[in-house]
C-alpha cells in the first residue's frame, strides 16, 4: 500500500541532558490518515533497520488526555490544529512538506534526549500547594455543601488542564502562568478550596518563580496552542487572588479575626 | 495438597492441584464482614508507623489513594511509575464514570442492588465478599473526591448529578463531563502531591520495577530501572504493594496507553504469586476500526452512540459500494434482527462477537474489511441534526478528527477493541498475593469484576482499594508480620539484582533483524484472531504452538539498539514484550482449560441453540489461580471454588 505523501523532516537530536544538540534531516513516506505520532514511528521503525538511533520521545495514551506528548512543530506548540500533538493527523501536512520538529524549549523543562523533556518543574508546582489538604476518611457526606452549577462548571473549565506544557513551550517569557492559575481557579472556584486559597496562590506563585519560570505580559500565546482552550481568565484571576493574599498577608489572618 | 477429580467436560492441559486457597473471607452476614474484619484486624500505633516502608508501584487511582493515604496515615512510602509524573498513569483516560450506591435520585439503589449488579453483570465470576465491600466504601469514595476538589457535574440547586450507565436500571454514576477518570486521578495526585511535600511520600517518576525480591519467603523490595540513566537499583521495604494496571497491551492493538505493560505483576507471577483468571478479557464494541499497518492504538468512544445509531453491514459478502449506494433491502441490521427486544443495545460482549462474526463472513466494511457501521440518519431523520449533535457532538468530532469522516453524512464504522484485564494476580480478602507481604490493587489484581466489569466499576475498584480497603489491611499485616532486619545487600537482592541485569545485557546483545514492535505486533494478532472475541479449542491450541516458536525467535531475533545506560525506549519496550510472550501463553492455556463461556470469555463449544453464552457452573464456578513453576515445566492451576449465598446463579437473555 502506497503511503502518498513524501516528507522531509528536520528533527532535534541531542543525546542526554549536558550534551549539545543538532538538527538531523529524514524522509519519511506517510499517510494522511496516520497520528503525527505513528508518523514518528514509522519513522523509528526505519531507523532501527538501519542501525540508526531511533528518535526519543514522549507519548502514552494517544487519545489527548495523558498530557505526556507534546512536540513544537514549525515551531508551534503541538501544531497546526489546537490540539494535542498525538490528535494531529497527517492529513494537516502537503506532500513534500518540510517539517521541523523540537523538543519543549524552556529553561525549567530541560531535555532529556531528543524530543523528550523534564517536566518535574509541573510537579513541583502543584506540591508547593495546589492541593485541598483533606486525608482520607475525614470527609463530610458529599451533598452536604451545595456548590452553585456555574462555579462547578467555570471549576471543570480550568481542571480539564492535561499539564502538557504546552502554554510555557509558547510563551516567550516561559511563564507557567496559564498551568499554575488553572489549578488556583480550579480549586478557588470550589467552597471547598476557600481555606487554603490564600495560602495556596502564594506558594505556588513563589514556587513557580523558583522554579525559573517566568512572568507573564499578556501575550496570550499559552491560550492560543492550549489543546483543553484554558482560558486566559485564570491567569487574571490568579492575580487578583494574589493580591488579595499580599494586602492580607495570606488572607487566613484577616479570616480568623473577622469571626471574633 | 491433592489432585482434584477430573471434571466432565473440557480439555485439560495440565496437572491440576488444589492447594488450600485461603479467601480470608471473614464469615457471617455478608452486611457485617468488613466491620468486623475491620474491628479483627491488627493496628499499627501511630507513632510506629514511621518505623515502616511500603513501597508503591503504579501511581494511578489505586497507587496513587494508596500512596497518599498511606502518607497521610504516617507511614513511610516510596512510589514508583514509568510516566514523567504521576498525573498521567492511565486511569486518567476513563471517560463515563464512577459507581456509588449513594442512592441520591431515590431511585430504589442501595449498597445491596449494587453488590447484586456487579455480582450478576460479572456473570458468576467473582467472590460476593469483595464485591459486598466495595459496594459499601463506594459511598465513602464520593464524599472523599468531593472534599478534595473533584469538580463534579451538578445540578442547578448545587448537588451532585447522576446518570444511568451501561444498562443499568438506577442512576447511581457520577461523573466530570466526558472526563471523570481525569478528574479523580488529579483528586489523587494532588494528595498524594501533598505528601510528596510533607515528605512521607518518596516519589520516583520515569522508574520502572523490573523485578520483585522475595526474601525469606516475604515481599520486601523491588529492583527498578531510572528510565533517564539506565540506573539499575535496590529498594527495601517492609511489604510491597503493585499498582500497575491491566495487561490489554498483550494484544498490542488496545485502548491502553502506550506504556501499559505487565512486567511488574508478571515478574511477581514468576516470584510466586498466583495469576487469577488470565483469560478474562473485556472487549468494548464501539471503537474506531484499525485504518492501516502503522496503527499503534484504538480509540475508543462512549457506547451510548448506540443509542441512537443503527449497526448494519451489507447482506452480501464482498460488497464494495459505498454506504449510500447500498438500497435498504440490501442491509442487514444483524443485531436489530437476532434480538428483537434488545436490538442494538446488547451488552458490551455480544454487541462485539456479532461484529466479529459478520467480518468472518466476508461482510465488514472499510479498509480491511474490519468494521461495521453506525448508521445515525434514521435517527436525524427523525430527530434533526441538532438533537444529534446536542446528544454527541463531542463524539462525532473526534470520530471526524480521526478519520476525516463526516457520521452526519456518512455511517460510522466501528469496530471491538480490547479495552480491559478483569483477570489479574489473585488476591484473598485482604489485597495480599500468594506472597505474604505483596498486596495488589486496581486492575491488576483479579477481584472484584467476575468475568465481566460494568461500566464505571473500574474508577469504583481503584479508588476503594487504594484509599479504603488497603490502609486497613496492610497495617493488619505489618502489625503481624515477623520482619527480619535485612538490608539492600541481602543475597536475594544481589540475585534479582543479577538477573534483572543479566536480562537487559541479553536483549542487546541479540542485535537481530527485527524490531520489538514487528514482533508485539504479531504476538498482538495471534491472540486477536485465537484468544479475542470468540475462543474455540483448535485455535488456542494453534496459539500454544504458535506463541512459543515466536517467542523462541524474538530471544534470536530481535534488533534493540544502543545502551542500557542512557533513554533507550526500543530497550524498555523489549522487556515488556519478553513478558508479554509469557503472559500471552497463560491466557491461552487459561481460556483453553475454561471450556465453558461466561461474560466476555466466549467458548464457541459452550453456547445455547441460539449461539449465546452457556455458562457450566457445575463444573467451572471457581477463580483460576495459576502458579508458575519453572520456564520449561507446565503452570499449575489451583482452584479457588466460588461461593454463593447470596446472588443466585441465572443464565443472561437478551432476546
Amino acid at each position: 500500500m502506497g503511503m502518498g505523501m513524501k516528507l522531509t523532516l528536520r528533527v532535534w537530536r541531542q543525546k542526554n541532558r549536558m550534551s549539545p544538540g543538532r538538527f538531523a534531516t529524514y524522509n519519511v513516506d506517510a499517510s494522511p490518515d496516520m497520528s503525527f505520532l505513528e508518523m514518528l514511528d514509522v519513522l523509528n521503525e526505519d531507523l532501527i533497520m538501519k542501525g540508526e538511533d531511533p528518535v526519543a520521545f514522549d507519548h502514552d495514551c494517544r487519545e489527548g488526555i495523558c498530557g505526556t506528548c507534546g512536540l513544537m512543530i514549525n515551531g508551534v506548540a503541538h501544531g497546526p490544529e489546537q490540539t494535542t500533538t498525538c490528535q494531529l493527523h497527517m492529513r494537516s501536512f502537503k506532500d513534500g512538506d518540510e517539517i521541523t520538529i523540537e523538543p519543549w524549549r524552556a529553561k525549567p523543562f530541560p531535555v532529556l534526549k531528543d524530543l523528550m523533556v523534564d517536566r518535574g518543574s509541573f510537579d513541583r508546582v502543584i506540591q508547593s500547594g495546589g492541593y485541598i489538604s483533606v486525608s482520607t476518611g475525614s470527609a463530610p457526606e458529599a451533598n452536604a455543601t451545595p456548590v452553585p452549577k456555574d462555579f462547578a462548571d467555570k471549576s471543570m473549565d480550568a481542571a480539564a488542564c492535561i499539564g502538557c506544557g504546552a502554554c510555557v513551550a509558547a510563551c516567550p517569557n516561559a511563564s507557567a502562568m496559564l498551568f499554575g492559575g488553572a489549578k488556583i481557579a480550579h480549586l478557588g472556584f470550589l467552597p471547598q478550596g476557600q481555606a487554603e486559597r490564600s495560602q495556596r496562590v502564594l506558594k505556588m506563585v513563589e514556587k513557580m518563580d523558583e522554579e525559573g519560570f517566568g512572568s507573564c505580559t499578556n501575550i496570550g500565546e499559552c491560550s492560543a496552542v492550549c489543546p483543553k482552550e484554558i482560558s486566559l481568565d485564570v491567569i487574571a484571576r490568579m492575580n487578583r487572588d494574589l493580591i488579595w493574599a499580599s494586602l492580607t498577608k495570606g488572607g487566613e489572618k484577616e479570616r480568623s479575626s473577622g469571626g471574633g | 495438597m491433592t489432585v482434584e477429580t477430573q471434571p466432565k467436560t473440557g480439555v485439560r492441559p495440565t496437572t491440576e492441584y488444589r492447594v488450600s486457597l485461603d479467601s480470608k473471607t471473614p464469615a457471617g452476614p455478608i452486611e457485617q464482614r468488613w466491620d468486623k474484619h475491620k474491628f479483627d484486624m491488627k493496628l499499627v500505633n501511630p507513632a510506629n508507623r514511621r518505623k515502616y516502608t511500603v513501597i508503591v508501584v503504579g501511581s494511578g487511582l489505586a497507587g496513587g489513594a494508596a500512596a497518599a493515604t498511606l502518607g497521610e496515615q504516617g507511614y513511610n512510602v516510596k512510589c514508583f511509575c514509568y510516566q514523567d509524573s504521576p498525573r498521567r498513569a492511565h486511569s486518567i483516560a476513563a471517560q463515563g464514570g464512577i459507581n456509588a450506591a449513594k442512592n441520591y435520585r431515590n431511585d430504589g439503589d442501595s449498597i445491596y442492588r449494587l453488590f447484586y449488579d456487579t455480582v450478576k453483570g460479572g456473570d458468576f465470576r467473582a467472590r460476593e465478599s469483595n464485591v459486598y465491600r466495595l459496594a459499601q466504601v463506594s459511598v465513602n469514595i464520593i464524599d472523599q473526591c468531593v472534599a478534595q476538589g473533584v469538580p463534579f457535574a451538578r445540578e442547578y440547586g448545587g448537588l451532585l448529578d447522576n446518570r444511568s450507565f451501561g444498562g443499568a436500571q438506577v442512576s447511581r454514576t457520577f461523573y466530570a463531563r466526558g472526563q471523570t477518570g481525569q478528574q479523580l486521578l488529579l483528586g489523587a495526585y494532588q494528595a498524594l502531591s501533598r505528601q510528596i511535600a510533607a515528605g512521607k511520600v518518596a516519589m520516583f517518576p520515569r522508574n520502572e520495577m523490573l523485578d520483585l525480591v522475595v526474601i525469606n519467603g516475604r515481599a520486601r523490595g523491588i529492583i527498578t530501572r531510572d528510565m533517564t540513566t539506565g540506573k539499575i537499583e535496590r529498594h527495601l521495604g517492609d511489604a510491597v504493594v503493585l499498582a500497575t494496571g491491566g495487561y490489554g497491551n498483550v494484544f498490542y492493538l488496545s485502548t491502553n496507553a502506550k506504556g501499559c505493560n505487565t512486567t511488574a505483576i508478571w515478574r511477581a507471577h514468576r516470584k510466586g504469586a498466583f495469576f487469577g483468571n488470565p483469560c478474562f478479557t473485556q472487549i468494548h464494541p464501539t471503537c474506531i476500526p484499525v485504518h492501516g499497518d502503522y496503527q499503534s492504538k484504538l480509540t475508543l468512544m462512549s457506547e451510548s452512540l448506540r443509542n441512537d445509531g443503527r449497526i448494519w453491514v451489507p447482506k452480501n459478502p464482498g460488497d464494495s459500494r459505498s454506504a449510500d449506494k447500498i438500497p435498504e433491502d440490501e442491509r442487514d441490521y444483524f443485531l436489530e434482527r437476532k434480538y428483537p427486544s434488545f436490538g442494538n443495545l446488547v451488552p458490551r460482549d455480544v454487541a462485539s462477537r456479532n461484529a466479529k462474526t459478520v467480518c468472518d463472513e466476508g461482510r465488514g466494511v472499510g479498509p480491511g474489511g474490519l468494521g461495521v457501521y453506525l448508521d445515525f440518519a434514521d435517527s436525524i431523520k427523525r430527530l434533526g441534526r441538532k438533537t444529534i449533535e446536542e446528544r454527541y457532538g463531542n463524539l462525532f468530532d473526534m470520530y471526524a478528527r480521526i478519520t476525516a469522516e463526516d457520521p452526519y453524512k456518512q455511517p460510522m464504522r466501528i469496530y471491538p477493541a480490547i479495552h480491559y484485564t478483569m483477570g489479574g494476580l489473585w488476591v484473598d480478602y485482604n489485597l495480599q498475593s500468594t506472597i505474604p507481604g505483596l498486596f495488589v490493587a486496581g486492575e491488576a489484581n483479579f477481584s472484584d469484576h467476575g468475568a465481566n466489569r460494568l461500566g464505571a466499576s473500574a474508577l469504583m475498584q481503584g479508588l476503594a482499594d487504594g484509599y479504603f480497603v488497603l490502609p486497613y489491611t496492610l497495617a493488619d499485616y505489618l502489625a503481624q508480620a515477623p520482619l527480619d532486619k535485612v538490608s539492600t545487600d541481602h543475597e536475594s537482592f544481589r540475585e534479582t539484582e543479577s538477573d534483572v541485569t543479566g536480562r537487559i545485557q541479553h536483549l542487546l546483545s541479540i542485535k537481530g533483524k527485527r524490531t520489538v514492535d514487528s514482533f508485539h505486533r504479531e504476538l498482538g494478532q495471534i491472540m486477536w484472531d485465537e484468544c479475542g472475541m470468540a475462543r474455540n479449542e483448535q485455535g488456542l491450541k494453534k496459539a500454544l504452538q504458535r506463541i512459543p516458536e515466536l517467542k523462541a525467535e524474538y530471544w534470536e531475533n530481535v534488533c534493540v539498539l544502543g545502551a542500557n545506560e542512557e533513554v533507550n525506549q526500543s530497550l524498555e519496550k523489549a522487556g515488556r514484550v519478553a513478558d508479554f510472550f509469557e503472559l500471552a501463553e497463560l491466557m491461552c492455556l487459561d481460556a483453553l482449560q475454561r471450556s465453558e463461556s461466561c461474560g466476555g470469555h466466549f467458548r464457541e463449544e459452550s453456547q445455547t441453540p441460539e449461539g449465546e453464552a452457556q455458562r457450566d457452573d457445575a463444573n467451572f464456578s471457581y477463580v483460576a489461580a495459576w502458579e508458575f513453576s519453572g520456564d520449561t515445566s507446565k503452570p499449575i492451576l489451583n482452584k479457588e471454588p466460588l461461593n454463593f449465598e447470596y446472588v443466585h446463579p441465572t443464565q443472561r437473555s437478551y432476546k
